[in-house]
């Protein structure tokens, strides 16, 4: 293998690749993203490679996995390349009838491929799959084509070319301005604008550190590790690029511990770049030395706060420092510090290479560019979107998401995690970005989007999301770890039916003195769960105070079970997954629900294929 | 623990130089290869970082990967993330320690399995999702939640020849 030594010499390499790439070679990728991974899609790669053993077809067919494509809820996912034949759900018993099919003139195999629910049509290509179609995968596009692990892959679709552009071409103020110009915003949650941030370190005097944090702490939320697991030679790229206008020569990624293949990759990849004379002490033969080091979490949620992270790569506990001074002056052992997203680092090479104008005309007048989200919850197309800003919530989840399963209604969205809110059914015209997401309670955060439908309790949620911050608050300073701690004590007993109305004020008061006097933003936001679900769903609080009664079934000490007699079979399947002997009643015969022995959990309602267990709340009795 | 077992421990300790930096990397390391932190091995590392050893049982106390007793044979991880809440985690959790006969979360009695709730594990696609050592087992139902502890269970030797029947359905399981 090359160390390039030079931008020509880069560019002659990769014309080199592309040269000895055939076009027409048929090419099977394989999404091994952590969904379809889990949904069995080594296993599907193990039936091609056998298969194609088998019929001696290893030489002039490619097998590759890849990274997320994002549509999780369909996976394991595949494409036949070079048609683009997009193949969703597949087994690795559909091994050879997929290998028949490409090796006999590719015809695509029909029960494979993605059927529209409304129209019922048969898709061939990803981006004629409604899930796809209104996405702009601006970072997440090569996701699907590359292997992870292959840095070739990566020259192969232009990788890189930022980088040498970059240091030939322009000076280090000048990618400072034309991020600046492009209008990119952090894309960890606050949305500062980055080139701002760059400048200010660049007064700063050196040595500067660099870090890409990538400690992707809110539940929900799984781009950034997509990314960093999929194609993480694109964040390695952005960091370089953003060492050399900053005149940095240490960085860090920062990982959580809960992705492993994510660090794998991320080590592979920095090897390569090292190999390749792309990364270490002369990089492309221009003297400019930059190391990256992975720093692995070690589960605390709070180290997601800048100054946290910094203590927590020193070796210390991760508890948050007050700012000014912030760590774009003194960071990183004192030292001026610039701390970016996994995606943010990832939006530099392609501000480069197509221009801060091009990006800048993404979007809306304050939030440029693209955002990707993480739509899960209640919803049918579950997995990750990449969208330009601006984008409404209806086209979100009626068009990318495909609408609420089981025709229930929508409910709320929660954005932005443990720090975001509760957006109701209502707002679902707002358009998505900073500023309209923190004019209604909520904020962009990191981007997870949870879904949810009537079936939600959202007082249920709200201490949800107490219970996780009280958890996760460091400790450090009063009004976060006692807040937390009164504001969950008094969900439960509204959960429970022991609330009282004058509890509703008290948690806003609450609310605003944490919002006020926290030392860092998980203290700061911690309320706006609370805040948004009292703004949005006071009834449902006032109904659990007033009539002991929960909505949304959900609330245990709220709800009951009851057998509906006329549509009972005595199946008995019932019986068998009770928690504490509670249903009575013999085999063939209608059951009963003893409600004193009954613990509710809601197995039997699992279970019961006649649909006769019901759930009921107050006086209330509904199917549910 | 044994000599050997201090060994191993010294031997992780060599691979590091001691700048207090490293500190948390080798409690990862330590925990990786004991499954938790011994005493012995917490004061050994203080000597080595030239750290008071309350600097770090700070650390080990505070994050959440560390644990400063033993786990259990199989590491049975209960996502507790908000799309996995959403779609009936906490009932699944419920249902793992009623069926390991667990009061809260933590290692059976003959510490075949340590059950955890973590944060998320960023399969929200497939939610509720458990985490059992490596293996992602997805969309779990209260109903498949003994046929996926089955799988991991020490049995008799005739029993696990007719395994495989998973977690596929509830009625076929317990039946």
């Amino acid at each position: 293998m090359p160390r390039l030594k030079s931008v020509e010499e880069l560019e002659t390499f990769r014309a080199g690749l592309l040269a000895a790439r055939d076009a027409r070679r048929p090419c099977l990728t394989v999404c091994a993203g952590s969904g379809c991974t889990a949904a069995g899609a080594h296993d599907v790669l193990d039936g091609l490679r056998k298969e194609l053993a088998r019929h001696g077809l290893e030489k002039t067919i490619d097998v590759k996995s890849t990274g997320c494509h994002g549509f999780c809820e369909r996976g394991p996912l595949m494409i036949v390349w070079p048609e683009g034949t997009f193949y969703n759900q597949v087994t690795a018993s559909d091994a050879k009838t997929i290998v028949d099919s490409v090796s006999n003139g590719h015809v695509p195999v029909e029960k494979l491929l993605y059927r529209d629910p409304v129209t019922g049509q048969r898709v061939v290509r990803e981006e004629e799959v409604p899930f796809y179609a209104r996405q702009q995968r601006v970072l997440f596009g090569n996701n699907g084509r590359i292997d992870p692990k292959n840095i070739e892959d990566y020259l192969n679709v232009g990788g890189y070319r930022a980088l040498g552009h970059a240091l030939t071409t322009m000076e280090p103020g000048q990618i400072v301005d034309a991020v600046t110009r492009s209008g990119l915003r952090g894309r960890g949650g606050a949305g500062f604008p980055t080139g701002v941030k760059w400048r200010v370190c660049r007064t700063n005097p050196a040595p500067r550190y660099l870090i890409c944090n990538g400690d992707e702490g809110d539940p929900g939320a799984f781009m950034d590790r997509s990314l960093l697991e999929g194609n993480p030679h694109s964040v390695v790229e952005g960091m370089i690029i953003g060492a050399f206008a900053l005149e940095v020569q240490e960085a860090y990624v920062y990982v959580r511990a809960e992705y492993p293949l994510a660090c794998e990759h991320l080590r592979a990849a920095i090897d390569q770049a090292e190999e390749y004379g792309l990364l270490g002490d002369d990089i492309l033969g221009t003297g400019m030395k930059l190391h990256i080091h992975v720093v692995k979490g070690a589960g605390a949620f709070v180290c997601g706060e800048e100054t946290a992270l910094i203590a927590s790569i020193e070796g210390r506990v991760g508890e948050p420092a007050p700012r000014p001074p912030y760590p774009a002056q003194k960071g990183l052992w004192g030292r001026p510090t610039i701390i970016n997203n996994v995606k943010t680092w990832a939006s530099v090479p392609v501000i480069i290479n197509r221009g801060p104008e091009w990006y800048a005309n993404i979007g809306t007048e304050k939030s440029k560019g693209t955002m990707v989200f993480s739509l899960v919850g209640k919803i049918n197309n579950t997995g990750l979107v990449e969208v330009p800003m601006g984008i409404t919530l209806r086209e979100m989840i009626y068009d990318i998401g495909g609408g609420i399963p089981g025709g229930k209604e929508l409910k709320a969205i929660q954005i932005g995690g443990p720090s975001g809110g509760c957006i109701p059914a209502s707002l679902i015209d707002l358009p998505i970005d900073y500023e309209r997401l923190t004019e209604a309670g909520s904020m962009m955060g990191s981007g997870g989007m949870v879904v949810m439908d009537e079936n939600t309790c959202m007082v249920d949620v709200a201490r949800y999301f107490m219970e996780f911050l009280e958890d996760e608050s460091c400790g450090q300073c009063f009004p976060c770890r006692k807040g937390t701690q009164r504001m969950r004590q008094i969900l439960t007993r509204i959960c429970a039916g022991n609330g009282v109305e004058e509890d509703l004020p008290l948690l806003e008061d609450l609310g605003w003195l944490m919002k006020q006097a926290s030392l860092c933003a998980l203290g700061q936001t911690a309320a706006n769960p609370v805040l948004t679900t009292l703004r949005y769903f006071r009834d449902e609080y006032l109904a659990h105070i007033r009539e002991r009664c929960c909505p949304a079934k959900v609330c245990r000490e709220l709800i009951f079970y009851e057998i509906e007699p006329t549509l009972c079979d005595g199946c008995h399947a019932c019986v068998h997954v009770c928690a504490g002997q509670g249903i009575l009643g013999e085999k063939g015969k209608v059951h009963t629900i003893d409600r004193a022995k009954c613990t509710r959990c809601g197995a039997c309602l699992e279970v019961c294929q006649p649909k006769a267990v019901r759930v009921g709340t107050g006086e209330l009795v509904c199917q549910n | 623990m044994t000599e050997t077992e201090l060994q191993q421990a010294d031997s992780i300790l060599g691979q590091f130089n001691d700048r207090r930096a490293n500190l948390i990397a080798i409690l990862q390391d330590i925990q990786e290869r004991f499954y938790y932190l011994p005493q012995e091995v917490l004061a050994r590392v203080a000597r080595k970082l030239r750290i008071p050893l309350t600097d770090v049982y700070q650390v080990a106390t505070f994050y959440r990967c560390f644990s400063l007793v033993p786990r259990g044979r199989h590491q049975v991880q209960v996502c507790m993330g908000t799309a996995c809440h959403v779609r009936g985690a906490p009932r699944v959790l419920d249902r793992i320690l009623t069926d390991l006969r667990l009061a809260e979360p933590g290692t059976t009695r003959d510490r075949q399995f340590t059950v955890l709730t973590v944060r998320c594990v960023g399969c929200c696609g497939l939610a509720p999702v458990v985490r059992v050592d490596n293996h992602t087992h997805p969309h779990l139902t209260q109903a498949k939640v003994r046929g996926v502890l089955n799988r991991y269970r020490l049995k008799p030797a005739a029993e696990a020849a007719s395994e495989e029947t998973g977690d596929r359905d509830a009625t076929a399981q317990v039946g």
